[in-house]
């Protein structure tokens, strides 16, 4: 509330702000990766990993993080179902009822 | 057993003449012999850092093309007898003078000197690369602000792949103020960022533009300072004693910074 009243005592972290970009920008730079190769890196991938599960388009999550000094790929895809054979893109139509799984 | 250092940033600006020149001065207090080399061609300034520009006759290039000894060219300072000034051309470029040159005078060096302090220039290209050719250790100096930390790590990287095998680093131009109010990025998280061992902190301080228009390292006043302890405890570091980091923050503690903070809390 006394936030609200005087708003000129709580100026913005711009230090932490600071560092969470530094922490993108280093993962990105020290992976080497222009951005073009990361999408095309992002579209195959999901490609492939399409043929065996389904994935949840809306909660894909794609990102370079640092450890140390290596930069890691982080993929966090989640399945809504299982696919009973590997398809090809052009299958996705077909009917097989099962049950998806959580 | 001598040492070879060479001091870069990536980053113009943050302070490699200044580090150079306060911890060749420092290392020469203890007692070392130290030569300063000036690798930045085309725009030295260890020389005005130092006091001594109205000192030097030859340089560098004048040694290679074989127009004078190298001792010749040393220019030396009378206020701090084991100290010696390499300096750069100024009149020719970064291709002046190549890799293999560098390693050449630097070996020279190395058979009278104690350690041997490369002032490198800003940048990645030929004057990086001529500047740590001949280096075993490297400083990476840079300051807290984002830029001069992005430009720190693409060095790091850099020299991951060059024969230098220990790399450490200086924060200079910390503001304690700043990051107490959480305006600067804090030591820590520079620390987290590079993962390189730290080898000291210095403060940000006008006395250092000072020190710089009277041409005298600020290690070298009779009155201390903050920055002077600082670099002084560098040379200390680097000569293996384990010292621990000046505590900038504690000078914080003023009662108008109490009540923001207590302020903050609501």
């Amino acid at each position: 509330m006394l936030q609200q009243l005087l708003p000129w005592l709580y100026p913005p972290k711009t230090g932490e702000q600071a560092k969470h970009r530094l922490k993108l920008i280093l993962a990105h730079d020290r992976a080497g990766l222009n951005p073009a190769i990361l999408e095309s890196l992002r579209r195959e991938i999901l490609e492939v990993v399409n043929r065996y599960v389904e994935i949840d388009s809306e909660s894909i999550e794609f990102s370079l993080e640092n450890d140390q000094r290596l930069t890691c790929l982080i993929a966090n895809l989640p399945i809504k179902r299982i696919k009973p054979y590997p398809t090809d893109e052009t299958e996705t139509t077909s009917k097989v009822e099962s049950t998806p799984s959580s | 057993m001598n040492r070879v250092i060479v001091i870069t940033s990536g980053k113009g600006g943050v302070g490699k003449t200044t580090v150079t020149a306060n911890l060749g001065t420092a290392l020469a207090s203890l007692g070392r012999k130290v030569a300063l080399v000036d690798a930045d061609f085309g725009l030295r300034n260890l020389d005005i850092l130092l006091g001594l520009e109205q000192r030097i006759v030859y340089t560098a290039l004048d040694v290679l093309a074989g127009e004078c000894s190298l001792d010749k060219a040393l220019v030396r300072d009378k206020r701090v007898p084991n100290l010696v000034l390499l300096p750069a051309a100024q009149n020719r470029t970064k291709e002046a003078i190549t890799p293999e040159q560098m390693k050449e005078l630097v070996e020279q060096l190395s058979k009278q000197y104690d350690y041997i302090l490369i002032d490198c220039p800003a940048g990645i290209e030929m004057g990086f690369r001529n500047a740590i050719a001949p280096a075993q250790e490297a400083i990476i100096v840079t300051t807290p602000e984002m830029s001069a930390v992005r430009d720190a790590d693409r060095v790091v990287g850099l020299m991951e792949s060059e024969q230098i095998k220990t790399i450490h680093l200086i924060i200079n131009r910390l503001r304690p103020d700043m990051i107490k109010l959480n305006q600067m990025i804090s030591i820590e998280d520079i620390l987290d960022l590079l993962v390189i061992p730290l080898l000291g902190i210095v403060p940000d301080d006008q006395k250092i533009i000072v020190s710089t228009n009277r041409g005298e390292p600020i290690v070298l006043e009779e009155q201390t300072s903050l920055p002077a302890t600082a670099f002084k405890n560098i040379a200390a570091r680097l000569e293996g004693k384990n010292l621990p980091f000046l505590d900038l923050m504690a000078s914080q503690d003023t009662i108008i910074n109490r009540l923001k903070r207590f302020l903050n809390r609501f």
